[in-house]
Formats: structure tokens, sequence, C-alpha cells
């Protein structure tokens, strides 16, 4: 069978507890999509099976046609990047925190980045909007600037595929359209491979070509953000009542919640 | 770059300085004349120079470097500043291995190299022990691992108290004397290893210096640079208890260096540890120099217990340094 660039196929991890069963999805190279599903259905339990955080208990992952167990550790840094959900860092310069993405392209015995190197990190920093704070200490920077940071870092491995757990989550609307449109800008240009984990379904419908629904650790459906964010679906998996309607801007899936208070007030 | 050549020649001084001074001064010249060209081999000032005061001081570069080494690699692979070479249990096992020594008069019977060995010993078996209680599965848990020292290290230090309250009056002076730690050692093929292993730490321990500086971003995040976080932190945390092990049956428990010197270190230059290995080795080696420079002269001729010295100073200068940074921002 064919592999597209990135395949999953029937894959299986967990911890004692939880434990994630049968996933199979597959990505083109230059898609953009995302992973929804409520709070514990195993989102981000996926990305620690994808990066080997957790040990994988069936399954395959292709990465490019090959089995990424057949990457080593930096090989796999060098085509996969991956920006996590909490940014807890040490004492660092934001340049020396977006440096750190070159690590993988380093022999062993190599102490000191190049001049190549410097010019890389200088420029997705630049790209991200972060450069003029490069001296500052990342603990230093706002909710949203730590998170362009660490995309920048993401960048400087100079990945094809980019993965991020909730880039958005506490930031505020403002931040988060920002975070999105640079993801959406590095996708068209410079045909970055995108998988994100993102709980706002709007935004989620707005920007993503391709949706994939989690549910109680199963893949319960993908497809389009039509095919998926359906008033049917949403209620099952999500358990809350919702209307469904077009953005009529972008004609795109829109949600609306549906508070109970309404309810009341529309039995009444 | 040039912080590592400036601690360099400020460690050349120390040790001059540690040369020269004591009971008998001499001049820090005829000191550097005598290093580079020899001297009488009968006078006086040779031989002094020479046997008494050359390994003290050579045993204290080694020593403090190797404390340093090991504190600032573990604060690394734990993402904890507070932890120190001794926080694990390696000074409690020591300890106990030397008390049962002593206790049982085994270093009367056999030599006085027991008490080196079963310090080793006994420092091992602690390592031994919390390795292998936190490591399940063939992964280990860092922060179990952590709070297990803790545990053992209590442990071990009751057990030496039980020791201590039972025993002779003797043996409990000789117990208390060896826990004070002194960087006086007769034997010098122990301060050569001592020397040689420290450096050869040191050395190996470049070799891992990228995953350690990715480890500042945790262990998740160094997996994703692309490094094996496992394999490193064992490898490091061998290398480290390595060093604790033999720095405390040489020259007894010495505390707070291990602790202190790293910290004065990040807060002067910042974390990254391609400058803070080789910077720890220099300002520990000169900080243990120093302090025994004034631990033998403070109350000469009498000889006061390095560990005093290294705990009151180390911990001055750091809250000093702590404070002046806080008005610095």
């Amino acid at each position: 069978m064919e592999h597209s660039f990135f395949h999953i196929e029937n894959f299986s991890c967990g911890y004692p507890g939880f434990k994630l069963s049968g996933i199979n999805l597959s990505l083109e190279k230059g898609s953009f999509s995302g992973i929804i599903g409520p709070n514990g259905s195993g989102k981000t339990t996926l990305f620690r099976g994808i990066t080997g955080s957790i040990s994988t208990m069936e399954g395959k992952i292709f990465l490019k046609g090959k089995d990424l167990q057949l990457f080593s550790l930096k090989e796999r840094a060098r085509n996969m990047a991956i920006v996590t959900q909490f940014t807890d860092t040490d004492q660092i310069s934001v340049e020396d925190y977006v440096l750190m993405g070159r690590m993988p392209y380093h022999h062993r015995f190599q102490f000191f980045e190049s001049k190549k190197d410097i010019e890389k990190a200088h420029k997705y920093m630049q790209l991200t909007d972060v450069f003029k704070h490069k001296d500052k200490l990342m603990t230093e920077l706002s909710g949203g600037e730590q998170q362009r940071a660490a995309i920048a870092r993401a960048l400087t491995q100079e990945p094809e595929l980019l993965l991020l757990d909730e880039p958005t989550s506490h930031l505020d609307i403002t931040h988060q359209v920002r975070i999105l449109d640079l993801l959406h800008r590095l996708n068209q240009e410079m045909g970055l491979t995108v998988l994100m984990v993102i709980h706002d379904l709007n935004l989620a419908s707005e920007y993503c070509d391709q949706l994939v629904l989690f549910d109680e650790g199963h893949l319960f459906t993908q497809g389009t953000p039509e095919e998926v964010l359906t008033f049917d679906t949403i209620e099952k998996v999500y358990k809350t009542p919702v209307i469904t309607r077009t953005n009529p801007y972008s004609n795109k899936p829109v949600i609306f919640l549906v508070s109970e208070k309404m309810m009341k007030d529309s039995h009444n | 770059m040039l912080g590592l050549l400036v601690m360099l020649s400020l460690l050349m001084a120390a040790v001059a300085l540690g040369l020269s001074v004591g009971e008998l001064n001499v001049s820090p010249g005829s000191v550097v004349r005598m290093l580079l060209f020899g001297g009488h081999e009968g006078s006086m000032e040779y031989l002094l120079i020479s046997r008494i005061r050359l390994p003290r001081v050579v045993l204290g570069v080694a020593v403090g470097g190797a404390l340093s080494l090991a504190g600032v690699i573990l604060q690394g692979i734990y993402r904890n500043p507070l932890v120190e070479p001794f926080t694990l249990g390696i000074s409690g096992g020591a300890s106990l291995g030397v008390a049962v020594t002593i206790v049982m008069g085994l270093h009367l019977s056999l030599g006085s190299f027991m008490l080196p060995l079963s310090g080793f010993i006994g420092a091992f078996v602690i390592i031994f022990l919390v390795y292998t209680i936190s490591s399940r599965r063939g992964a280990i848990n860092i922060q179990n691992m952590l709070l297990t020292g803790v545990m053992i290290s209590f442990i071990a230090s009751s057990a030496m108290m039980f020791l201590m309250a039972t025993t002779s009056s003797d043996n409990l002076h000789g117990i208390v004397f060896w826990i004070m730690g002194s960087l006086d050692e007769p034997n010098t093929g122990l301060i050569k290893l001592t020397l040689i292993v420290s450096l050869a730490v040191l050395v190996i321990s470049y070799l891992f210096v990228q995953p350690l500086n990715a480890l500042r971003l945790g262990e998740e995040k160094a997996l994703h640079l692309g490094f094996n976080t496992n394999v490193v932190i064992r490898v490091l945390f061998i290398l480290a208890s390595l060093l604790a092990g033999i720095c405390v049956s040489v020259s007894g428990v010495i505390g707070f260096v291990g602790l202190i010197i790293p910290h004065v270190l990040r807060l002067l230059f910042g974390s990254d540890y391609r400058f803070l290995l080789a910077g720890s080795f220099l300002l520990g080696g000169i900080f243990l120099v120093l302090s025994d420079v004034v631990a033998r002269t403070i109350i000469s001729p009498n000889e006061l217990p390095i560990g005093v010295i290294t705990g009151i100073i180390g911990g001055l200068v750091f809250l000093l340094l702590m404070s002046q940074k806080r008005k610095g921002k």
C-alpha cells in the first residue's frame, strides 16, 4: 500500500488506567489538521505516543514511508518538531532557547553553534516576531510571546511535520488568531505539514482542512470541518447541546453553545 | 571562555597561596620557583612543600572540583537547584560504612586503607539501593529517586547515630573526626587517584553537555530534541555518584561545596552547562583550597574542620550574592 506523508496504522498506546487504541490516521504533505475532542479523550496521549515519550503497544507510525521506530532520535527531531502544552522553562534567554532547536544537527563533539545555526535561529525568530526579545529571559515573556518562541524553536529544527499541543490555550483572542495566522502562513509558504490539538471548535473549523475527533481513547470520526462538526456528532461526543451554523464570511461551520439558562427560558 | 581562563589563573594563584601559607610561611615567589625549577631536595622548605602542603593542595583541587562537578551534574539531571552530592544519601552511606569499620576495629586489624574503602563501599551500596528502588520497567523515575535518596539517607544516619550512641568514646571520637572532613590524607596514591578520576569525569561529562543543556527544558523536550534522556540520566548519575563516593571516602564529608559553587556560577553567568561544568570544577577547586588555608591558619597551630569553613564562608557569600542580585533587579 502506498503510504501518505504521515501515516498512523492501527496504533495503540497508553498508561495504566488509560489506553488509546485502534487509531488510523493519514496526513498528506502540506496539510493543516486539527485534533479535537473532550478533555481526557486521548489527544495529548496520541502526541506522546508519536514522540516516543510513552511506548507503543500496537501498530505502526510511518513518516515519509519509513517506520518511525527506524529513525534515530536525532533523525526524528530533524523531521518532526513538537510544541508542547506547557512551557516551563529554566532561566534561559530567548535566543539560547531558540538555538536549542539546532541540537539535532550537531555532532556529539560539537559544543558550539555554527554561524549557520545562529542565522537560522535569527531567521525563525524574525518570522515569529520574537527577535526583538532575543536577550530577554523566557520567563520574562508573556504567554503569547513564549508560545511564539516555542514555535520559533520548533521551526529552527527545520522539520517537515510540526505537531502542536494546544498552541492557543490560555491566550486571548488576539493572540490566538496571531498564532494560528502564523501557523497558516508557515503551512502555505513553507509547505509545513501541521497537526495540532485544539480545544476551540470554531478556531479548529476556521483554520484546519481536516479534523480528527477523539472520544474516550478512540478515534470517533475524521473529515473536513463540515463533515465532523455536525449537531449529532458534537452532541454525542461532547454531550452538550449546540447549534451549528455557517460563518457568513468563511462559509465554515460555527458552533454555538446552548446554556441551561437559555433552555429553561425557552421551555417556559 | 574568558571566565574560564580567569578562573584557571585564580586557581593557580590559590594553589600558590595554599603552598606558601601555613605555620611556616614561604614566600609565593620561592614557591613558584620551586614548582617550576625544583629546589634543594634536602632543604626544610622543599620537604615541607612537597611532602606536606602539595598533596593537601592537590587533594583540595581534586575534591573541590569533583564535589562541585557532581553537584552541577545532579542539579542538571534532577532539574532541581537544591540537590547536592550528599542529598542522595551518598554521605550517609559512606559515613555508615566508616562508622561500622571503626566500631568493629577493622581499620586497626586490616590497615588504615579500610577507612576510605569502607566509605566507598558504603556510598555505593546506597547508590545501588536508590537506583534500583527507583527504577521500574527499564525507566527511572527521577523524582522518586530524589525522595528515595533522602529517605535512605535518614535511615543511614539514624543507624550511624545508633552506632555512635553504643560504642566506646575512643571510637566515637574517630567517627566524629572522620565525619567532619579533612584534606589531611597521608596516602599519596589515593590523592593521585582522586585527581585522575575527577579530571577524567570532567572530560567525559562534556560528551553529555548538549543533552544536559536540553534537559533544562525538561525530560520530554530533551527527548523531542533527539536525546535519549533515559541513557543520559543514568550515565550522568553514575558519574556523579562515582565522584561523590571517591571524595567522601578520601576526605570525609565536606558539605555545601557541591551545592553552593554551581549556584554562585548560575547567579553570575547563567545556566549554560558548556560553561558550568568546567567552571564548577575550577571554582570548586579554588574554594576548597582557600577554605583549607583558612581552616589551618585561623586557630594555628590547631586546625579547624574544613566543613566548618566551607559552610560558613560558602553560606555567607551565597546570601550576599543573592541580595545583590535582588537589588540589581
